[in-house]
């Protein structure tokens, strides 16, 4: 599990990054779930802004605006490709830690990602 | 029209994207009766400082099919017959950036062919929908910014008329607006150093130079720098887009616009919950888009900006 993260977590395609958790969601029904969580980009804001997680926890963004988004780690941590309306993003916060991003298109849209056990 | 450009311009334009290569031809054609800028300022009644046009399209994201408009390539093909009909032949357009949605290969040339038809020379420079493609702004550049500096800067002169265009959507920080950077300032310093201060001024840009709204990010982190560098020149006209939707202020003596967009109306800063689409009925739409279409007089104080919609 924790290899399939590992390369979960260097994906920045949307399509390959679903597939992937498509699988881990195959092989995690055989083991223990791994967590999941969402944030929806709606109104030029992500919300929630501040989402607080457990390490391992599958964020997904989902652009629910008429305009583009991207998701785009202040750190370089991860970035997004363009996403249109209805495109989504994920990412696996492995490690504990705080993790900045914004909209690199619109960039006053900020939110945070906390990790902690 | 276009054979007493400067030798600046000329310079340019040569490895400019062109939009029409009839315009092409007889730029080359007429470098024989061009002029300088010095020999310009030296005589200002010289038919280089005649009364021109110019006209300015913006926002045309080409690609955009959701409400309130299905086909942004219909209303962009409206905007340039628009060009096509105004009553004085502009000498060139400016494009203030967001050509594409989604910076595809396909909307940037349709955008391109569309613009062919009009025979003129087009000036752009990008939005941030035009930095989309994985190389971050490199197939706008490779298209419409040949020749262009750092992420699409650059100037010319036209008629004694000095135009600068300069780039804001690269490089953006969390949580900022727009930011044009100490590598383009430098390079607008080194621009404008040996120019006079009678020279009058048009600088270019997507998004606002001034801050039209900070909790949309509609305004330009550094533009101050920018500004104290225009400040001392007796005549400055700052033409923008992104925010489809006019605005105009004037600041001691430069004069801010910005320009509707041709593809999609935007709301009155703070008027709604997110910058998005305002969702006019068809009915609408097209006296919500439109061209800006600038008159610039020698010895007036500011160029005349005329807007219009695509209502017939």
């Amino acid at each position: 599990m924790t290899r399939v993260f590992k390369i979960l977590s260097f994906q920045a395609s949307v399509l390959v990054a679903c597939a992937l958790t498509m699988s881990v969601v195959a092989d995690a029904s055989r083991a223990a779930a791994p967590p999941a969580a969402a944030v929806q980009i709606a109104n030029f804001t992500f919300k929630a802004h501040v989402l607080t997680v457990k390490p391992g926890t599958i964020v997904t963004w989902t652009n629910a605006d008429d305009i583009p988004h991207t998701v785009t780690s202040n750190t370089g941590v991860f970035k997004s490709k363009v996403l249109d309306s209805g495109d989504k993003f994920s990412f696996t916060f492995a490690k504990p830690g705080q993790f900045g991003y914004f909209c690199s298109l619109h960039p006053h849209m900020t939110g945070t990602i906390i990790v902690k056990a | 029209m276009l054979d007493d450009m400067d030798d600046d311009r000329r310079g340019f334009l040569k490895c400019m994207a062109w939009a029409g290569t009839g315009a092409l031809f007889a730029f080359e054609s007429g470098i024989g009766s061009s002029i300088g800028l010095d020999a310009a300022l030296a005589a200002p009644r010289t038919q280089a400082l005649a009364p021109f046009t110019f006209a300015q399209i913006s926002d045309s994201h080409i690609g955009f099919n959701k409400p309130p408009n299905a086909d942004a390539r219909a209303t962009f093909r409206e905007a340039i017959a628009k060009v096509k009909a105004l009553p004085h032949r502009p000498d060139f357009v400016i494009h203030t950036g967001d050509v594409s949605q989604l910076s595809r290969d396909e909307e940037f040339d349709d955008a391109e062919q569309m613009l062919k038809t009009l025979g003129l020379p087009v000036f752009f420079v990008p939005g941030e929908h035009d930095m989309l493609d994985p190389d971050g702004g490199k197939a706008f550049l490779n298209r419409f910014g040949k020749g262009s500096q750092g992420a699409g800067w650059y100037s010319f002169d036209h008629r004694g008329v000095h135009f600068v265009a300069l780039v804001n959507v690269a490089d953006l920080k969390p949580g900022g607006m727009g930011n044009l950077g100490a590598t383009q300032l430098a390079w607008l310093k080194a621009d404008l150093a040996g120019r006079s201060s009678s020279t009058p001024i048009v600088v270019f840009a997507h998004i606002p130079l001034w801050t039209v709204y900070a909790d949309w990010g509609w305004g330009t982190d550094d533009a101050t720098e920018a500004l104290k560098l225009l400040a001392r020149f007796g005549s400055v006209t700052v033409l923008n887009g992104h925010i489809h939707q006019i605005t105009q202020k004037v600041e001691g003596r430069i004069a801010f616009h910005t320009a509707r967009s041709t593809a999609f109306p935007q709301p009155a800063p703070g008027s709604a919950p997110s910058p998005g689409p305002l969702k006019v009925s068809p009915e609408q739409l097209h006296g919500m888009l439109g061209i800006t279409d600038a008159l610039f007089v020698r010895g007036h104080e500011r160029i005349a900006l005329i807007d219009s919609t695509l209502t017939a």
